[in-house]
């Protein structure tokens, strides 16, 4: 019988994610969890590489919190909307308030970025792609490099491998082991969570292990590398969950004005991430019926049958 | 036309961008105006076209007009979500894209595209949000198409970064370089913007293929940054139909969020 890894997230976020660490919260769009970012936010952490493929309004809130010294990404927005304005005041010298410093950008391409967790998770040196020939971010990063292949000459680019310390997933539901089971856009969350050295899985619903061997081929990732599970309803919103809550794409577009001020930008944080506990009086801080209208109706799929070969 | 308000120049950005993908079989989809144009062309010249989403969605049959690129409804009633690295290794790598929808801050006469950042890199006047999944996609499609509205900010000389290669400096240096380096794509093979349609020449240099009703030469002249050639005889740019018209305004785009 395996021991149960549940604990809360203040516990979680204080047994694993240290000042100086490099921290991944992985999930591309779907499935982000601002629960542990806002965590992190409220224990003060300092000095992180914070990498993530797209830093998303999770990041641009944990640098306008000052946890972040370094950013590792690939793409620098908030998705359908616009710019990530805390994290441009950090990257660009004429929007830098006294006393601030440029926040240090190490950057790739998607494939590039997902290609260093591949090789973290594999423990390779490096992931060949045929991606950055002739563009100029191999002349701004000299971590993107090229080598010789040993099977005809071709010169080709590559990306080191990338072992986050921890790496910080949300999904649909595990159990108590922490073995995962996610549907929906898949991301490079798999391949992140096995490329770091801990693993923090947050779940919308704890479920017994007979749940997850009914169906095998929904796990991504088992607890066998999983270091805590956090139950934490809503646990990715303004983000979203496949088929439990929509994408809060009002927020998405209300952080754009927020963000464009640091004095607003502060004042959200004042209420929503230090104002509140943890996130279930955040979700309360709504109110039930607010999350009623992200939720959508129904679309089951079908089952299949695994058999039963005793 | 009868009865039907005039095309906006967001709605011929649409309508010629979905002209430009009539036959094709895999398309990769951005969000905003190439969502729109590849849902038309899906429900007029390219019924049989695959929708592909980078976030991991091969086949997406969306209901709703995707606000993100990772929107839930480009997953419910997919062929199939796959993980990101299958997408850019099997998908896009692998060769199995036709066609890919591109745009950015900056784009030059050789259809080179700039998404990264205006001014210096290191101390970056506008920090853009770079490539995403651009760089592989212009170098793994087969072939690239281009949405961008102009400007001579826009349509310039020479780009603050280059992002993602298009025909380099030329057609000729651009097929060395992909035949030695083995790109799967052939690069740019159109431009759509709010003036017009361009193509590029067999030197790889863009040139205007069609003006957009209601545009002019010297409108086109005076919002890009080089001497942009133009053909002896320009032909418009159909018209869009009654029918391409309302399918954007009654499906595809009901709020006017993108169109209008």
């Amino acid at each position: 019988m395996n021991t149960s890894k549940l604990v809360d997230m203040r516990t979680a976020i204080a047994a694993h994610v240290h000042d100086g660490d490099t921290v991944a919260i992985e999930g591309f769009t779907h499935c982000i969890s601002f629960a542990a970012g806002h965590e992190i936010i409220r224990q003060r952490r300092r000095n992180l590489t914070l990498a993530r493929m797209t830093p998303d309004l999770v990041y641009d809130q944990m640098v306008a919190a000052g946890c972040a010294k370094k950013l590792i990404f690939s793409w620098l927005g908030n998705p359908g909307v616009g710019s990530l304005h805390a994290i441009r005041r950090r990257t660009e010298p004429a929007a830098l308030a006294p006393g601030e410093s440029l926040l240090e950008i190490e950057e790739y391409s998607h494939h590039g970025m997902v290609g260093r967790y591949v090789a973290g998770a594999h423990r390779l040196p490096f992931y060949p792609l045929r991606s950055y020939s002739e563009s100029d971010l191999p002349k701004v990063n000299p971590l993107i490099r090229t080598v010789q292949s040993p099977f005809g000459g071709e010169e080709i680019y590559a990306v080191p491998p990338l072992n986050p310390d921890v790496t910080i997933i949300h999904a649909q539901r595990a159990d108590a082991e922490g073995n995962v089971q996610m549907w929906g856009l898949l991301g490079c969350q798999k391949e992140a969570a096995f490329a770091a050295k801990r693993v923090i899985a947050v779940v919308e619903e704890i479920v017994p292990t007979s749940v997850i061997r009914a169906d095998p081929n929904r796990t991504i990732i088992p607890g066998l590398i999983v270091s805590a599970v956090v139950c934490e309803p809503f646990g990715a919103h303004p983000s979203y969950v496949q088929g439990s809550y929509d994408r809060d794409n009002a927020f998405y577009r209300e952080w754009d004005t927020i963000s464009r001020d640091a004095a607003a930008t502060e004042a959200w944080l004042q209420e929503w991430v230090y104002g509140v506990s943890d996130r279930a009086a955040y979700v309360a801080k709504f109110g039930g019926d607010y999350f009623k209208g992200l939720t959508p109706t129904s679309a089951p799929s079908g089952s299949v049958d695994y058999g039963d070969y005793r | 036309m009868s009865g039907q308000r005039p095309a906006s120049k967001s709605e011929l950005m649409v309508v010629a961008s979905a002209h430009a993908l009539t036959g094709k079989r895999v398309c990769f989809v951005g969000v905003g105006l190439p969502n729109i144009a590849v849902n038309l062309a899906k429900r007029t010249v390219a019924p049989e076209m695959e929708l592909v989403y980078e976030a991991g969605v091969f086949g997406a049959n969306p209901a709703r007009l995707p606000l993100s690129i990772g929107d839930p409804t480009i997953v419910t009633g997919s062929t199939a979500t796959v993980s990101m690295h299958d997408l850019f290794g099997l998908y896009l790598q692998g060769g199995r894209i036709d066609v890919g929808f591109l745009g950015g801050a900056q784009i030059d006469r050789f259809g080179n595209l700039n998404t990264t950042v205006i001014g210096d890199y290191a101390a970056p006047k506008t920090r853009l949000p770079g490539s995403g999944g651009a760089c592989e996609i212009a170098i793994n499609a087969k072939e690239i198409l281009v949405i961008m509205r102009q400007s001579t900010r826009s349509f310039v000389k020479e780009l603050d970064f280059r992002t993602s290669p298009g025909n380099l400096g030329g057609a000729v240096a651009a097929a060395k370089t992909r035949a030695a380096q083995g790109w799967g794509g052939s690069g740019p093979s159109g431009v759509i913007t709010d003036l017009g349609v361009y193509g590029f020449d067999d030197d790889g240099e863009m040139a205007l293929r069609s003006l957009h009703p209601g545009a002019t030469l010297d409108e086109v002249r005076a919002s890009i940054g080089w001497e942009i050639r133009i053909p002896q005889n320009v032909p418009a740019t159909p018209t869009p139909t009654d029918e391409e018209l309302r399918l954007i305004r009654e499906e595809l785009d009901p709020t006017g969020a993108y169109v209008s």
